[in-house]
């Protein structure tokens, strides 16, 4: 049996490990930084205009939030890829081969993996302030919408780790989560207001988790003009709760499914 | 001698198909095993097993006394594997991938850097030590693999093929480079399709195909099995040919071959290079123009076609049973 320590000091390792490759590859530090300033300099300038907002709000304040969900969740896509591509190259193997902790590869890549977003997150955040976005709250209450967003990010990193581990092609894991994860963040209030969905869709964009990330992350970054009604859902009334119960139930079944995945793959 | 690998009765199936039918091996410490068979024949399924990446469906597995399946992270810690792909991580230097190992080995920080270095330049990777591993040839990222499969001085070596895919200056290199670590005393389990490979580390054999154990033993009691040396010659015309086989018959110990095509004579013998001058002399004695002559020991080649039926090479490409009969009956004519 590992003990926490070892599990500890083996998952340290392994982000570590992870962390030299961000360095080394320019195409994921463009990724990290890059393609967030490019969506919030388009969005900003593009959408800006064209959507209607309640008076008192500024479309850069809205947007930033969602655009910052978004690109978090996509960034936690990279896991699937990223271990796909380690058991491709016969890197899984030999690490399980090793004496070392079970869970510590999947804990070092998701760690990485969050460090990732939150190189991503800062570069945005700071394109945001020159585009007009403004933070309107206490520091404590930023420093909270930023963790739910990176705590969320970091729930869908073991979800993908275990599409990964199961999908095993790094460009199929890609396309595959393209798939889920384009419309999830699309259809959510991270651009665009709910009032304008037609029903059906809007009773889905109400109850899903990125728009509750949003919804919180506006509200403790003080992007919600005062005296704009919320709609009238649990989901939307209660954003940061629902949203960390979506993430500890995300937690609570994917660590343990992708950890069994992990102990029963093979590269072939 | 004790020894450091028991596999009995091992059974591994994979849905329909039976990639292990019952196989059972021992490696001696401190020797080499050559476990030999085309692709496909259940050689990687023994490995992955014996370094505890998949289970067995029955049998039992053993390494350094302890059970793959029950004591699977004791058995980690006494093994290293070098796998098919040359596992290394391509963005970390050969260094950093060296520490790593090492560390997840839980070797001290210290610990693990000084090996690291040691292994470099053991396998003349320390020129290399700070670049990429992306940047290495094939021959370097095996030499690295196999460096980090050492790094915590395990007890037994599982080496997978380790040199398919190299080109044979790599492969010789990297049979120097284990031929030292068997001088080391470490022991071995050693994957190949070449026979060569096989014939030039390990000490004893094992020969399986189509997961089942054909043959075992010493590369020399393999050898026996398909019949000692041979006197081969070739000569200018058709007609030499005819005097030459007259010539060299009472020599014979068995029936000679002579192919009309190739003009080639074959000769079942005794007696080595006795024989050898003998046949010489009687040639001498004839007009006949000898264009090469020489004694051949079977090789492991002749081995895998006498127990199979077919040649190791044809036997992963060919998938007709009739069309590998044919390539044999052609080979061995």
């Amino acid at each position: 049996m590992t003990t926490l320590a070892e599990t500890v000091s083996d998952s340290v390792v392994i982000t570590k490990r992870n962390l030299i490759k961000v360095k080394r590859v320019p195409d994921l530090i463009v990724f990290a930084t890059l393609s967030p300033i490019m969506f919030v300099v388009l969005f900003r300038y593009i959408f800006g205009g064209a959507i209607n907002l309640p008076p008192g709000i500024s479309y850069a304040e809205f947007l930033l939030p969602g655009i910052f969900a978004q690109t978090v969740v996509f960034g936690s896509t990279v896991t699937g890829a990223s271990i796909a591509e380690d058991l491709q190259k016969g890197l899984i193997d030999r690490f399980r081969s090793l004496p070392m902790s079970r869970s510590a590869v999947l804990i070092g890549r998701t760690v990485a993996d969050l460090g990732l977003n939150v190189i991503s997150i800062t570069v945005m955040a700071l394109t945001g302030l020159a585009v007009g976005w403004r933070i309107n709250s206490s520091i404590g209450e930023a420093i909270g919408g930023f963790l739910v967003l990176l705590v969320f990010a970091f729930a869908i990193s073991w979800l993908m780790a275990l599409v990964g581990l199961l999908v095993r092609t790094p460009e199929v894991v890609n396309n595959a989560s393209f798939i889920v994860i384009f419309p999830l963040t699309f259809a959510s209030n991270a651009f665009v207001p709910l009032e304008s969905f037609p029903a059906p869709l809007r009773a889905f964009a109400e109850w899903n988790p990125v728009s509750t990330v949003v919804q919180a992350a506006r509200e403790l970054f003080g992007n919600v003009p005062a005296g704009v009604p919320v709609p009238d859902v649990w989901s939307l009334q209660n954003p940061a709760l629902y949203t960390v119960l979506w993430t500890v139930a995300i937690l609570v079944v994917f660590v343990p499914l992708a950890v069994r995945a992990y102990l029963r793959t093979a590269s072939r | 001698m004790t020894d450091a690998v028991v596999v009995e009765g091992l059974v591994k199936r994979f849905g329909e198909n039976t990639a292990l039918g019952g196989v059972d091996l021992t490696v001696s410490e401190g020797t080499v095993l050559g476990l030999l068979g085309p692709n496909g024949a259940g050689k990687t399924t023994v490995v992955r097993i014996l370094s505890t990446l998949l289970q067995p469906d029955a049998g039992r597995a053993e390494v350094v006394g302890l059970d793959v399946g029950t004591q699977a992270d004791q058995v980690r810690a006494m093994i290293g594997l070098t796998g098919q792909y040359a596992a290394v991580d391509e963005y970390l230097t050969g260094h950093e991938n060296l520490e790593m190992v090492g560390r997840l080995y839980r070797l001290g920080k210290r610990e693990a850097k000084a090996r690291a270095g040691q292994l470099l330049e053991r396998f003349d990777l320390a020129d290399a030590a700070h670049r990429p591993a992306k940047t290495y040839s094939g021959g370097m990222r095996r030499r690295l693999d196999i460096a980090a499969s050492l790094i915590a001085r395990p007890r037994v070596l599982f080496l997978d093929e380790p040199t398919t895919g190299l080109d044979p200056r790599s492969r010789l290199g990297m049979w120097e480079f284990i031929a030292d670590l068997v001088s080391d005393g470490t022991t071995i389990l050693l994957t190949t399709q070449y026979l060569e490979e096989a014939d030039r580390l390990a000490d004893r054999m094992v020969v399986i195909d189509r997961g089942k154990v054909i043959a075992r033993g010493t590369a020399d009691e393999l050898k026996a099995q398909v019949g000692g040396e041979r006197l081969e010659l070739t000569v200018g015309t058709v007609e030499q040919l005819v005097v030459v086989t007259d010539a060299l018959r009472p020599l014979a110990h068995g029936e000679l071959h002579a192919d009309r095509q190739t003009r080639r004579l074959s000769v079942p013998v005794t007696g080595g290079t006795d024989t050898l001058a003998e046949a010489l002399r009687r040639l001498a004695g004839t007009s006949a123009q000898v264009l090469d002559i020489g004694l051949r020991r079977p090789d492991l080649d002749d081995v895998f076609l006498t127990l199979t039926g077919r040649s190791a090479e044809d036997a992963d490409t060919t998938t007709d049973a009739e069309d590998s009969a044919t390539v044999s009956a052609g080979a061995q004519s």
